[in-house]
């Protein structure tokens, strides 16, 4: 089936591939490259303008949790509406089923910044004229701007996470729900002990890029006044007038994020082997 | 209570649209007893089995698990369905399957799969569970291996996983389709080794296999299938010694 060496490292989560990692990182390419990242980052420094960046850190600090906040929110609420869906595609009544398919087909296949304009023109302005939601104490955030970003972010997040999921619940091979079965699981059981586990378990592995296609979309928000960390850039280069240091900024950061997202999600995906 | 039949079959009949694949099976297991079930590919083995714990639904017949009979009612289309959903899953908690591909769960490491039909079916305490499946992982060899996943083992590993995930619901009878036949040849004698001490113990088995020489070893009764109804059945030395059946001998000369 497999080496006695992957075996090794396939047992429960241990902490020593950690250290026999890092020699890998002192080989002659990644030296190479590390020193031109340093001679870029120290030139960076030496070189362009930073002065600006003490005095926007608090409102850059907000930016960043509001782009982080998107981003949890969505992913989370996303993934919990992306099971319903997943599961109504593959194991549903046709109404359903046909609904689930619809819902996914049509978020997909259109652009989420018309997505974004569509909720917050269009639901927004809706909203607006009905006096009883005026009055209500929902208005208060619904005049405001974040609401409609997290429910387009999320609606679409939930679209492409339930074609996922409908994939990961029709591919749990049959023999282990017959198993579970054999051994006089309810159907509900089944579905919590091993169905549903063996889905997410399936779907991890894309789970990580598309929280990533996530991550880069949440600077569409930023369109309909949202104050995520990009729009705070954007109002940085307007008022300082400079257009390289900003955006550097930026890259950094999104990079920072992709790259903690990257290795905790692969964590978590390899404390369980596939076959 | 002994001479209850822990499996009473009869007259099952069982078709998948208009294939009649079982045509009218009556048989009979009590305590004790190691049936070993052969016959040729597609003769109904494996749909016998899995008649027994419902994973098919009989077309007609009558089922009794320690003297309980399944209870059944007519289905719109025709057939039968399961009447009680709660009387068969208990019953099915207490006949534990082995499959020719194992079909462990693969998410959970080889000691929680074998707790989790003891907790999670039959309410088990935990400390319990994974007292007696350590136990159980011991004694078929497999101690060492209780925090890996199955993905990780062989075949052979898998399978004796498997039997003690069934051993650990102290099952009233197993039921074996193939355990081997999805094992490389080095990796058979293992899983029969396993099955053979629980033959020892004298735990109540039915057991579709290819193995032809251990079937006639640990067997108290051998049944031989063809095309969906028992063509002949008895004691192993009879029936391997001395086949009546044309088709009998004809099937134990082709797998010899
Ligand atoms: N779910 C099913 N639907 C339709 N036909 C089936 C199904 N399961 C088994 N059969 C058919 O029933 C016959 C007996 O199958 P099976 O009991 O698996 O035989 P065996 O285990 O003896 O090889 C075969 O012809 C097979 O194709
Ligand atoms: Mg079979």
């Amino acid at each position: 089936m497999s080496d006695p060496q992957t075996l090794a490292s396939l047992t429960r989560p241990s902490r020593t591939p950690m250290l026999t990692k890092l020699p890998g990182l002192l080989e002659p390419h990644r030296i190479i490259l590390l020193l031109i990242f340093i001679v870029g980052l120290v030139a960076a420094i030496q070189l362009m303008d930073w002065s600006w960046l003490p005095r926007y850190l608090p409102k850059l600090w907000e930016g960043l949790q509001m782009t982080l906040i998107m981003l949890v929110s969505s992913v989370v609420v996303g993934f919990l509406i992306a099971l319903p869906l997943g599961l109504a595609q593959v194991k549903g009544a046709w109404p359903l089923r046909w609904l689930a398919t619809g819902f996914c087909t049509v978020i997909r296949g259109t652009p989420l910044l018309l997505q974004l304009w569509l909720f917050y023109f269009g639901l927004g302005a809706l909203f607006g004229q009905f006096p009883e939601i005026r009055d209500s104490w929902a208005w208060d955030y619904l005049r405001q701007a974040w609401p409609y970003g997290f429910i387009a972010l999320t609606v679409s997040f939930a679209a492409y996470q339930g074609e996922v999921m409908r994939g990961a619940f029709a591919g749990v091979p049959h023999g282990e729900l017959e198993a579970a079965k054999a051994f006089g699981m309810s159907r509900r059981k089944v579905f919590s002990r091993v169905w549903f586990p063996r889905a997410v378990h399936r779907a991890l592995p894309t789970l990580t890029g598309e929280i990533i296609l996530q991550l880069k979309s949440t600077p569409l928000v930023a369109t309909i006044t949202v104050m995520d960390l990009y729009a705070v850039i954007t109002q940085v280069r307007q008022t300082t007038y400079l257009t390289y240091e900003p955006l550097l900024f930026l890259v950094a950061v999104y990079l920072c994020l992709s790259g903690v997202l990257i290795v905790g999600l692969r964590w978590l995906e390899n404390r369980v082997p596939q076959h | 209570m002994a001479n209850v039949p822990a499996i009473e079959i009869r007259d099952l009949h069982k078709q998948f649209g208009s294939l009649k694949v079982l045509k009218g099976i009556s048989l009979t297991a009590c305590q004790g007893d190691i049936v070993a079930i052969i016959g040729g590919s597609g003769s109904g083995k494996s749909t016998l089995l899995r008649c027994i714990n419902l994973l098919e639904r009989p077309t007609s017949g009558e089922i009794a698990i320690q003297g309980e009979p399944y209870r059944m009612k007519d289905a719109r289309h025709g057939g039968l369905e399961i009447a009680d959903r709660r009387q068969v899953q208990r019953i099915r908690a207490h006949l534990g399957m082995v499959f020719q591909n194992f079909n462990l769960w693969p998410h959970r490491t080889v000691l929680e799969n074998v707790i989790e039909v003891p907790i999670h079916v039959l309410g088990m305490k935990r400390d319990e569970a994974i007292h007696r499946a350590e136990e159980l992982l011991n004694r078929v060899g497999l101690g060492s291996k209780k925090d890996i996943y199955p993905a990780v083992m062989s075949g052979g590993q898998q399978q004796r996983a498997a039997i003690a995930r069934v051993l650990a619901v102290d099952p009233l009878a197993m039921l074996f389709d193939e355990p081997t036949s999805a094992l490389d040849p080095e990796l058979v004698g293992e899983v029969l080794s396993v099955i053979r001490d629980l033959a020892a113990e004298h735990r109540t088995m039915l057991l579709v296999t290819h193995e032809m020489a251990f079937a006639r070893d640990v067997a108290t009764h051998v049944v031989f299938l063809r095309e969906g109804i028992i063509e002949e059945q008895g004691p192993p030395d009879q029936i391997f010694g001395d086949p009546r059946s044309p088709h009998l001998k004809q099937f134990i000369s082709s797998v010899a």
